[in-house]
């Protein structure tokens, strides 16, 4: 061998390719698509692009995307904390299925996932004909898109807070409970304020998948134009209406909303490096 | 506060943690839970702080039943074994929070809490570090703010489980000093858990050396020192020669070695003899010399009897020389147990 090296490294040939077939796949399997998306997008110019975002009903998509995701991020916040805490901090009977429910929605398909809500909430489900007597609309209209969201990203929150939890133990907790505090005080003031970078990450995973959810969604959704679409909904129907710029707009409108969540992500794992212990 | 454990019982699934234990505490007293891992010691400080609840038998508070009452209606001040000082907050806020916790009339004034957190910084020699987070302190200093936290709420007792366990060595014997120092101003009934004998024998008034979730021994450190009640204790408090051997009329023999065992039923039994208590003689038990190694006031010995049986004999460095070849021994004291 030509050049030293520390003992227990490869020697560099084999560092060199293992390095290189990482960095070729990578570049083949998410740069190129990237770059394909934004190149796409502004093949025919950046007003093309911009007046495609800015589409009566693209902005309508972005508005039903930021508006599911409003309401689905803060919903799975407040539950995946109470789920990470009855977990982490508590011993009770049927435990481990709660455990297992919890990560139903990551085994389950998604398009099954919004299968059943058809099946419950559609008009030959179980509740159809009193939903239609009351007048209230779930499938093919926003709270089924909702709904369907939330079954969906409901993992992320409570999956990044439980090892977390379990790792920081119930000493902290005992503490609070032998000096006076109650339940909730000990809640609120001593385990949220430990797992809050944790709480934070995984609100963004939780918001990435959100936006980005496509199956459960379509199959609730309805693909009404300027209703019931979201972004990736109507990537989707510009794309089959060979509309190649508008439907790449508002997909890399769609990446530029991941990217920024990663980055956000990065920058959190920065400034906390705690966080990195928490199981992603 | 007089404590009282009465036939306490707990079972943790099928491994039994505390069995039938009894004890009387006397109050202002600072007794310590000895014995290895797994003996009950830390299940034993935790019903009596009301983080776990015995499956059968009674605590008593000064003659109140508080078996079942929780650990905040008992006023412990407990100490955890890493600590667990609340991360988030600052040195002064982790000591206030006991206080802050409360609620209506019982709630002192906000500089009253003030007046109280300087006042406890201060009784464990850590004043202007109140703005500080625990991140920013010392092993030794998170633990004088886990003690002084404990103490905030005036607390009826003090526990403390494994209080040096996560220091190194220095700062652990000069907080030792300090938690005495700190108990004898306040006077408050004091309970700390250790598997460290030192510990337990140099700080506490009394020890009580569990094992197997049944309390041994219970007196001064001297008296278990001295007198040990059963061969486990001989052999877990203090330094000692362990001995296999059989008694048969009044006497132990083990090889060469012939010890005295006044009322002992014969059959097998083991024997033991502290190092310092091989004296050297013109008259005794022969032993081979191996190693001397002099530290400190004493000379440690390596020898070998007879029949090759290792001991370790201590004896002053003024006669570390007289330790070559082959030396006789007598034996000062012994102590002998049936199997």
């Amino acid at each position: 061998m030509a050049r030293a090296r520390h003992p227990t490294e490869d020697p560099t040939w084999v560092k060199a390719l293992v390095i290189g077939v990482v960095m070729v796949f990578l570049a083949l399997v998410l740069i190129l698509p990237l770059v394909a998306v934004f190149a796409e997008a502004l093949r025919k110019g950046v007003h093309a692009a911009i007046d495609a975002v800015l589409h009566e009903d693209a902005l309508a998509a972005v508005k039903l995307t930021l508006l599911t995701a409003a309401i689905a991020v803060p919903f799975n916040a407040i539950f995946g904390l109470c789920a990470s805490w009855a977990v982490a901090k508590h011993d009770f009977p049927g435990k481990s299925f709660l455990i297992t429910l919890i990560d139903l929605p990551f085994s389950v398909s998604p398009v099954v996932a919004g299968l059943i809500y058809v099946l419950v909430f559609g008009m030959q489900g179980w509740l159809g004909e009193w939903l239609l007597d009351n007048d209230l609309k779930v499938i093919f209209a926003v709270p089924g898109i909702v709904l369907a969201t939330v079954f969906v990203t409901f993992p992320f929150v409570a999956r990044e807070l439980i090892p977390l939890m379990q790792e920081q133990g119930t000493s902290e907790e005992e503490a609070a409970i032998s000096m006076g505090a109650s339940g909730l005080y000990t809640f609120w003031r001593v385990t949220t304020p430990n797992v809050r970078w944790g709480l934070l990450y995984g609100v963004l995973l939780c918001n990435a998948r959100a936006m980005g959810e496509f199956g459960a969604v379509s199959v609730v959704s309805g693909h009404i134009r300027g209703l019931t679409n979201t972004m990736p909904l109507h990537v989707e129907i510009l794309y089959n209406e060979y509309d190649f710029v508008g439907a790449f707009a508002v997909a890399a409108l769609l990446c530029l909303l991941a990217i920024v969540t990663l980055v956000l992500k990065t920058a959190l794992e920065v400034a906390q490096p705690a966080v990195r212990r928490g199981g992603h | 506060m007089t404590i009282s454990i009465r036939s306490v019982q707990k079972q943790f699934g099928r491994y039994p943690a505390l069995n039938n234990v009894d004890l009387e505490i006397a109050d202002g007293e600072l007794l310590a839970l000895l014995g290895p891992s797994g003996s009950g010691k830390t299940t034993l400080l935790r019903a009596i702080a009301g983080l776990e609840f015995p499956d059968a038998g009674q605590v008593l508070f000064h003659d109140k039943d508080v078996t079942y009452a929780s650990a905040a209606a008992r006023r412990v001040g407990f100490v955890f074994q890493q600590y667990a000082l609340f991360k988030h907050m600052t040195v002064a806020k982790n000591i206030a929070f006991g206080l802050d916790v409360r609620k209506g009339k019982d709630k002192p004034p906000k500089a009253e809490i003030a007046r109280r957190v300087d006042e406890l910084l201060k009784l464990v020699e850590l004043d202007g570090l109140g703005g500080r987070y625990p991140s920013q302190l010392s092993g030794g200093q998170r633990q004088r703010v886990a003690l002084s936290r404990a103490l905030a709420v005036q607390p009826s007792v003090l526990l403390l489980d494994e209080p040096f366990g996560a220091l190194d060595a220095t700062v652990r014997k000069s907080l030792r000093k300090e938690l005495r120092r700190v108990h004898d101003a306040t006077g408050v009934t004091t309970i700390f858990v250790t598997h460290d004998q030192e510990e337990a024998l140099e700080l506490a008034d009394r020890v009580a050396i569990l094992n197997k979730g049944q309390i041994e021994q219970i007196g001064s450190p001297r008296e278990v020192h001295d007198n040990p009640a059963s061969a486990f204790v001989c052999g877990f408090v203090g330094e000692s020669n362990r001995f296999e051997g059989r008694i048969e009329g009044d006497r132990f023999v083990s090889g060469p070695l012939v010890l005295p065992a006044p009322n002992l039923a014969d059959g097998a039994g083991v024997g033991f003899v502290r190092p310092h208590d091989f004296v050297l003689a013109d008259q005794g038990v022969e032993a081979r010399v191996e190693r001397v190694n002099a530290q400190g006031a004493l000379a440690r010995v390596d020898a070998v009897l007879a029949d090759g049986t290792r001991i370790e004999v201590a004896a002053s460095r003024a006669d570390a020389d007289r330790f070559t070849g082959s030396v006789k021994l007598e034996i000062a004291k012994s102590h002998v147990y049936g199997a």
